[in-house]
């Protein structure tokens, strides 16, 4: 991270009460042992106390709280519930964390236009819990919705076992309102569909609290499908898991989630919930589909006959909810399962071609062996998205650098096959510094620049998603001058 | 003017980098099948990216698609309807709209439909052009080479420029190469028709069905005066239209739930396969309002609840045709006879009597003059306006990429 700004860290008491007069009763934390709660998010390995924390209940104390940190050039670090997997919300020591736990409201629930206007550090799930007795639910499920908030999901385009078929959380917003660093609170989208010119909406979905404060929510919501069915499919090789994926996407389905866990998952999750998984397969496949019933059992059948072209060892349909929910179970259960056979590990997300699947996990098990340190994979099969497990001890001395080392040989494999280095996690510290395996310094650049249109000052999240810090001003500066490039081999017409 | 048609991206950054030298900007065209569309420009120089096209890589079981920039849409279509598979978001071919010949028209390119970020009524379920605009390489009116997004359909590595891209109508750089995410086109499609309904029950009836799980994938409605633009229908009688797509007996089943649950108040009917593939055509296409002459036409993004109150307001102060898409979300209107295309009396009543309503109105096609005496695209309030502006400083800070196609100045 940055280095600690010592001005600013000596002026912690100024700054602790400027901001107790814009939040006024227990909205800042100061002590030792309250701001602990805050030290990390979801990616424990990194720690940082912050300077202090604020946690504004409205709009206008976020405007303030913003507008006071640029006037005295105080970093700032938002945060939801804090269960980001890539360090986006790990605080700087000379930094104020800017909780958003008290927007905590759903302002309106609007069945005729189907959407629902909440604050930000609503759950994802109360957003489905809110609606479902009419028949709606919101549709990006990432894994950690029970506790993750919707401002955060925002932050990270959270996606989940549902988004290829229902996308991620940016084709499931209408609008938000937002307060830039300095102070300006302005508002995009709506209730309605598109940008009436540049999609900053598009933009801010997905930027790991860099661009902005997102303070309210439009969501999307959806008419629950009649019926879901999945089908367990086990089988001898991954080669023919894969294969089996491909073929069902060939076939012109889109299953509303198709995942899939390698050997060790499957032992794992098994072995801590009992749901009959097949432990004489190499892989296995979740296969869900949706809609109405007709359509499901329909649907179900064709998989199945395609599994039994791919060398399906096990075919289950699941014949009632009970059983449908208990295929899913062990699944949704895979990373406690790992975290009960491993003291430590470590959750990698990079996103891959699927036809190089079979070649990726046989380099991965190369990798494993180099690195000695065991994998497990669960793997959003239907788009490509791999979450390999690292098992290791952070006890032993030297394993926390190898698990580290082994997830970057992951990533950069990832990105060698076509791929990329983060399907759903975010960037945020964890992956800053691969960034270069993907993007070459003039993308950067480009990405960089547009920050600076956000917050010229680099004052909010800095030290997230881009490995190097640049001032504004010295990227912007223009290379091409009049006269030193005279082009003499330009076509012309 | 000069014109300038780059082979390959080193040649498309010295064309962008020579324009920057010498401060002549730049005209971005790809087929130029939508010139008419934005501010009317007149640059020293015209861009021409049309030999920067071809597909460069397509697997089906991918679900993604990388094209040259400006790659025609009737070449990707036809690779795609081979191997089963559709752009999802409908591009709209705006050829008759805009009263051109077939050629141009039918030049219309892939990189054209993603910088415009143009969808059609597929939209309200699989989302707009943005939504599957995956990854792209081009030029930035700093004359430097650069990418964003990926060449898989999931990832959230960086900033998602791809949304910046979209619907920026080149302000900000020229594409040379873009990757699109592409879908299995469905098995089986049926319309279900209801006539005679007036607008505000029409909306309700709409809203009833995207609000059923029957997966609805079009929602219109064309009041009687309109439906006269589309060939398959009889042409005095108000229609509403529901798209149902998927496996055969799911389309079946879903067919027949809809016109029970929705039929009792009105005359209700459905098309079959055949006949629905033109009628959806010609609502993606502004068909209704093709034969407009010169009314100025717009495009209205609101509320879905509000297009039918919005469509009769706008129609009871002016001369207008309108019909709907987008379950009453987005209302199509061709205005004649006011001096400024209908601009105030529209945006008026996207505002609403209380000033609270959300939406924005576009000028589609309009007079070079009317395209410059009005907004082409809804004016934003002085802050997001100013962040905009800056975006665009940020990539193109010398504005030499399409300068005034969408705000004055810049």
């Amino acid at each position: 991270m940055p280095t600690p700004d010592a001005t600013v860290l000596e002026r912690r008491a100024d700054i602790v009460e400027a901001l107790r007069r814009i939040v006024p009763g227990e909205g800042v934390i100061v002590s030792h042992a309250e701001r602990r709660a805050y030290e990390s998010d979801g990616l424990t390995a990194y720690r940082q106390l912050p300077l202090v924390v604020v946690l504004p209940s409205n709009v206008e104390q976020v405007a303030a709280v913003l507008r006071y940190c640029k006037e005295f050039g105080v970093k700032v670090v938002p945060r939801g519930a804090g269960t980001s997997l890539s360090g986006g919300a790990l605080p700087l020591a000379d930094g104020v964390l800017l909780g958003m736990a008290k927007f905590n409201r759903i302002l309106e629930i609007d069945y005729e236009n189907r959407c629902a206007v909440v604050q930000p550090g609503v759950t994802n799930l109360a957003i489905t819990k809110a609606v479902e007795h009419a028949g709606f639910y919101y549709a990006p499920d990432p894994s950690s919705q029970i506790a993750c908030t919707i401002g955060g999901n925002v932050a990270e385009n959270s996606g989940g076992v549902h988004c290829l078929k229902y996308g991620l959380t940016t084709n499931n917003i209408l609008g938000i309102e937002m307060v830039l660093i300095n102070g300006e609170i302005i508002r995009l989208g709506g209730k309605h569909l598109d940008a009436e010119n540049y999609d900053v909406l598009g933009i801010m979905t997905g930027s790991e609290g860099l661009l902005g404060v997102v303070t309210e929510v439009t969501v999307r919501i959806l008419p629950k499908p009649t019926a879901a069915r999945a089908l367990l499919v086990g089988f001898p090789t991954t080669e023919d898991a894969a294969n089996c994926v491909a073929a069902v996407i060939a076939a012109g389905i889109i299953p509303a989630g198709m995942e899939m866990m390698d050997r060790p998952a499957i032992h794992a999750a098994e072995a801590f919930v009992q749901v009959g998984y097949p432990l004489d397969v190499e892989a296995l496949l979740i296969v869900e589909v949706d809609g109405a019933p007709v359509e499901a059992d329909h649907l179900i059948g064709k998989i199945e006959a395609i599994a039994r072209n791919h060398n399906a060892t096990t075919i289950r349909p699941s014949r009632d909810e009970p059983e449908r929910l208990a295929f899913w179970s062990g699944r949704k259960a895979a990373f406690p399962a790992v975290g009960r056979i491993s003291p430590d590990y470590y959750c990698m997300d990079g996103t891959i071609p699927r036809a190089r699947l079979a070649e990726v996990l046989t380099r991965m098990r190369t990798l494993s062996e180099q690195n000695r340190l065991a994998v497990a994979n669960v793997f959003h099969a239907g788009d490509g998205n791999l979450h390999p497990l690292i098992l290791y001890d952070a006890n032993n001395p030297g394993e926390v650098e190898r698990a580290e080392a082994f997830g970057a040989d992951i990533l950069k494999l990832c990105v060698e096959v076509g791929g990329v280095l983060t399907g759903e996690h975010g960037v945020g510290v964890e992956k800053r510094d691969l960034m270069g395996t993907m993007f070459d310094e003039c993308d950067l650049a480009h990405q960089e620049r547009l920050k600076c249109a956000f917050d010229p000052d680099g004052l909010l999240n800095p030290g997230k998603v881009f490995p190097q810090l640049h001032r504004c001003a010295e990227l912007g500066r223009l290379h091409v001058h009049a006269g030193r490039l005279p082009f003499p081999d330009l076509p012309r017409f | 003017m000069s014109r300038f048609a780059p082979d390959d991206l080193d040649e498309l950054r010295d064309a962008v980098g020579e324009a920057l030298a010498v401060e002549e900007p730049l005209e971005v065209v790809a087929g130029g099948s939508k010139r008419g569309f934005g501010r009317p420009l007149q640059l020293p120089r015209l861009l021409d990216l049309s030999r920067l096209a071809g597909i460069r890589d397509y697997q089906p079981s991918e679900l993604v698609l990388t094209a040259g920039a400006a790659t025609p849409i009737e070449e990707i279509d036809a690779a795609l309807a081979e191997a089963g598979q559709m752009l999802a978001f409908e591009p709209p071919d705006l050829g008759a709209l805009f009263g051109l010949p077939e050629a141009v028209a039918g030049q219309r390119t892939l990189g054209g439909a993603l910088a415009c970020n143009l969808s059609g009524p597929r939209r309200i379920k699989a989302g707009a052009a943005r939504d599957h605009f995956l990854g792209f390489r081009g030029v930035s009116g700093r004359g430097e080479i650069f990418k964003a997004g990926g060449k898989v359909v999931k990832n959230v590595t960086g900033y998602d420029l791809c949304k910046l891209m979209a619907g920026s109508f080149g302000t900000l750089a020229a594409l040379e190469e873009v990757t699109v995410k592409v879908l299995p086109r469905p098995e089986a499609l049926s319309t279900v028709m209801l006539w005679g309904l007036d607008p505000l029950p029409a909306v309700r009836a709409l809203s009833r069905a995207l609000a059923s799980p029957h997966e609805i994938s079009g929602a219109v409605y064309i009041p009687a005066p309109s439906t006269t633009g589309l060939m398959s229908l009889p042409g005095s009688t108000a229609v509403a239209a529901l798209r149902l797509e998927g496996p055969d007996p799911s389309v079946t089943f879903r067919r027949e739930r809809l016109l029970a649950e929705l039929g009792s108040d009105c005359e209700a009917t459905s098309l079959d396969d055949e006949s629905s593939i033109p009628f959806w055509q010609a609502v993606r296409d502004v068909l209704p309002l093709a034969g407009s002459g010169d009314r100025a036409i717009w495009r209205v993004s609101v509320a879905p609840s509000r297009g039918g109150e919005l469509g009769e307001a706008i129609a009871r102060r002016l001369d207008t045709s309108w019909y709907l898409d987008w379950a009453g979300g987005l209302v199509w209107a061709a205005i004649a006879g006011a001096e400024d295309g209908g601009a105030a009396v529209i945006r008026d009543a996207i505002r609403g009597a209380d000033g609270r309503g959300t939406g924005h109105a576009t000028l589609i096609k309009g007079s070079p003059e009317l395209r410059r005496a009005v907004p082409v695209f809804e004016p934003q309030l002085p802050a997001l306006a100013a962040l905009v502006r800056r975006i665009k400083e940020s990539f193109d800070p010398c504005r030499i990429l399409n300068p005034g196609r969408m705000v004055d100045g810049f």
